[in-house]
């Protein structure tokens, strides 16, 4: 045990020698080249310098009109800009590292080192973060030490940990992506076209964030923090996920081939013939569907949901947590009991629920499109958000429902009979429905951070958009449409049954 | 110390290398030569356990390179196509950098480097700027930074094909030398006469596939067909033409030479002075048509 631990020691110890080479070399070659080191020192000596000065300025202007609260809340502003700026080029840094070094056809002798895939990306992600990050604090502390002799002017304690907390993770966030991006495609101009995908977030992260500064509301930037940090783990593993020699040096031309695409879609979405063991070429023309049911519905379906358990198991936590998010608001925001006057309901109250803007035709069609619609927003939403938003969409509705059940708890009705009624005998179909295709969507979303052991991003892709359209057409629709006609046809009569006057 | 077996790899429905058997033990230089496009490339990133082999298996050094590819890097020295260095390093930094990643201390790197940029006759790159060096003096420091190691497996790919002719025949001697150090050698060149000086066996590749294999000589033999010998004589070769006839086959004659194939020169070619001497026929020399791999390469390739 003493030995395998001093092994340990002795790999993780070697492993780190070796990340650590690799980012002195790429910080020595960083900081020698100009088009990065004078931006870097103009962002982190002069424009923090202008910032106190132009602080400075605003303040006096705006004492001049009785409107100090602006300069107050300028000041904090001003030292996450001074942080943001430099670490903004950690991004040029991070865009450039597979893909310049294929350019310049560096990185095959690098390739053939003993670096391991995962060492390799941990160095190069740490070389482009490292000169950005330290000039960004830099840049604070000149901006701070120029306020401080003008103004007399101190930070509140809060901002001098958030602000370099802040910088940090979105500076993590910006060159993972980077790296991701660099490692994926051919040529610098490539990276630096993809790099909107991680420019456009951030741009409206930051707005963001400077309105919450004006706002004051430091404790509310303390939740993006975290949020960026979890944004960043998903990142880092997709990075080490994707990255592979292979791809790096494989890849010549970044060319979108459809017809290839579609081929490896159409292959994945095929299923093999079967029905209980019976040759089904050997059965008459006319019966051979029974195989094709029979593959699908005894074979590909079950095979599809037992690759996708993780994912369900995903979605069933999120559904449980939303009926105690539902339970917990009820307790927290009770209803006056008048509202929810159950014994009032009657057919009209159903047949006027359209009156309410956000709710459909209560029709099957109607029940039916929007369910459909809802399930397909929540894969599209996914597949931008790893999978996350598809989660939160399937987890609102039912936070919703527990929050009434807790509700008509409160003002005497039994809510085992409001479940029972209201929700079940719909449910008990569209729910589980629901839950599937939630499922499938989010591993439309996470097979870019993690794909399919063998298979490349895109496969992965594809592999999953197959097994989503194929569970969906033939599971999830019926299941849903089903759930329409209950919840149309038969769901009214039973609250009405149990709860009408 | 290199062995490939059925060594195969697809690009998507594309097969680069098809089922390619071969080993190079150690002490031994094979050159693998095919034309553009080939698969010579593909091979060596394989060997480097850079590109992972869709199926067959090779072992470098003992190691598998799918099973340990770091092990198997760790004991290769590659010099690839480009030599891909860093411009604005130094020398002395470039391969501390890869001395360290390769494992060896800054004293041993130091020493092993310099050592190399002496034997190349260029130690004046240790404090210069790799972006203000020649072409060929890149392509000679790519060689240290693949050598720095003493690796036990070197792949080199164009190893002399920006260097002028001194610089080229230090790395020939070089690489000649390590032979000697029983250190195996993979040679993928273009230069058809740097491949015959240099290789014990030669490797044609062609679409992915080896098509001949074999010693520089087994190959001319093989493709070419029995060695061609050239008599020049003091008189006219007429009238001697009856006389060799019988003992071998005619290819050529001229006015005072004729030309024939033997498949034993070691026991024709003293027969045949004999017979002349006997007759008082003069020779005035009697030497073997030089047939260059350039032309069993052409006939491989070209032809097939």
């Amino acid at each position: 045990m003493v030995a395998l631990t001093e092994r340990m020691r002795a790999v993780s110890g070697e492993s780190l020698r070796l990340v650590f080479t690799l980012v002195r070399r790429e910080v020595r070659d960083s900081l020698r080249d100009w088009r990065i080191v004078v931006p870097v020192v103009i962002l982190t000596l002069f424009f923090p310098v202008l910032m106190s000065f132009v602080a400075d300025i605003a303040l006096r202007w705006v004492a001049k009109y009785g409107a100090p609260i602006v300069g107050d809340r300028l000041l904090p502003f001003l030292l996450m800009v001074v942080g943001f700026f430099p670490i903004s080029f950690s991004l040029v840094i991070a865009l450039e590292t597979f893909a310049g070094e294929k350019e310049r056809n560096s990185l095959e002798p690098l390739l053939a080192t003993p670096l391991t895939d995962a060492q390799l990306y941990l160095g190069k992600t740490l070389a482009a973060m490292i000169p950005p990050l330290l000039a960004a604090y830099l840049g604070i502390i000149v901006y701070l030490v120029g306020l401080y002799f003008t103004k007399g002017w101190t930070p509140p304690p809060i901002l001098v940990v958030l602000i370099p907390s802040l910088t940090t993770a979105e500076g993590l966030v910006m060159v993972s992506g980077a790296v991701v991006v660099s490692s994926q495609t051919t040529s610098v101009r490539a990276s630096n076209l993809l790099a909107s995908f991680i420019i456009i977030p951030m741009a409206l992260l930051v707005q963001g964030e400077a309105i919450i500064m004006f706002w004051a509301n430091y404790n509310v930037l303390w939740w993006i923090v975290p949020f960026l940090v979890v944004v960043d783990i998903i990142l880092v593993r997709m990075g080490i996920h994707t990255f592979n020699r292979e791809g790096l040096l494989g890849r010549e031309i970044d060319e979108l081939n459809v017809a290839s695409l579609w081929r490896a879609f159409r292959g994945h979405l095929c299923w093999e013939w079967w029905f209980f063991g019976l040759d089904v070429q050997k059965m008459p023309a006319r019966l051979r569907w029974l195989g094709t049911l029979g593959g699908l519905y005894g074979r590909d379906i079950p095979a599809i949901l037992r690759r996708s358990w993780l994912a369900l198991v995903v979605v069933t936590v999120g559904l449980v947590s939303s009926a105690f998010i539902g339970h917990a608001y009820a307790a927290r925001y009770p209803l006056p009991p008048e509202i929810l006057g159950l014994e009032h309901i009657s057919a009209e109250t159903f047949t006027e629920l359209p009156a309410v803007g956000w709710l459909p035709n209560f029709t099957t069609w109607g029940v039916l499109g929007n369910n459909v619609r809802a399930l397909l927003l929540a894969a599209l939403l996914a597949v931008f958000s790893f999978g996350t938003l598809a989660v939160a969409l399937l987890m609102a509705p039912l936070a919703i429902v527990f929050f009434f059940v807790t509700q008509v708890a409160h003002v005497g009705y039994s809510s085992a009979l409001f479940l029972a009624a209201f929700v079940l005998p719909h449910g008990l179909l569209e729910l589980p429905a629901a839950g599937i295709a939630t499922a499938l969507a989010v591993r439309l979303g996470a097979t870019f951070t993690s794909p399919p052991q063998g298979m490349t991003v895109s496969d992965g892709w594809l592999w999953a958009l197959a097994d989503f359209v194929k569970v969906f057409v033939a599971l999830v629709l019926p299941l849903l449409a089903l759930a329409a006609a209950i919840e149309v046809h038969l769901t009214p009569f039973i609250v009405m049954w149990a709860f009408g006057g | 110390m290199i062995e490939l077996i059925g060594l195969t790899k697809q690009f998507d429905g594309f097969t680069a290398v098809d089922q390619v058997t071969l080993s190079v033990e150690p002490g031994e230089i094979l050159a693998l030569l095919g034309p553009n496009g080939a698969g010579k490339t593909t091979t060596v990133r394989m060997l480097a356990a850079i590109l992972r082999p869709t199926a067959g298996q090779a072992f470098v050094a003992g190691y598998s390179v799918t099973e340990h590819p770091r092990e198997v890097r760790q004991r290769i020295g590659l010099l690839t196509e480009h030599p891909g260095l860093y411009l604005r390093m130094r020398g002395e930094e470039y391969l501390d950098f890869f001395g360290r990643l390769m494992g060896l201390d800054a004293d041993e790197c130091e020493r092993r480097a310099r050592e190399l940029l002496a034997r190349f006759g260029m130690p004046e790159a240790w404090n210069q700027r790799m972006g203000t060096y020649s072409k060929g003096m890149r392509q000679k420091m790519a060689l240290v930074r693949a050598m720095l190691h003493d690796p036990s497996v070197l792949l080199l790919d164009e190893p002399t094909s920006a260097m002028d002719p001194h610089s080229a025949k230090l790395v020939r001697d070089s690489v000649l030398s390590l032979r000697h150090h029983q250190r195996a050698i993979m040679i993928c060149t273009h230069n058809l006469a740097e491949a015959e000086a240099l290789a014990d066996r030669i490797a044609i590749i062609r679409r992915g596939r080896i098509i001949v294999l074999g010693t520089p000589a087994e190959l001319k033999v093989r493709l070419l067909g029995p060695p061609l010998m050239e008599l020049r004589l003091t008189r006219p070769a007429d009238g001697v033409v009856k006389l060799v006839s019988g003992l071998v086959g005619i290819k050529a004659q001229g006015e005072d030479w004729l030309r024939y194939s033997t498949p034993n020169p070691q026991g024709t070619n003293p027969l045949l002075l004999q017979t002349l001497a006997s007759h008082g026929v003069g020779v005035v020399t009697l030497s073997e048509v030089p047939r260059s791999l350039e032309d069993v390469y052409l006939r491989v390739v070209v032809e097939e």
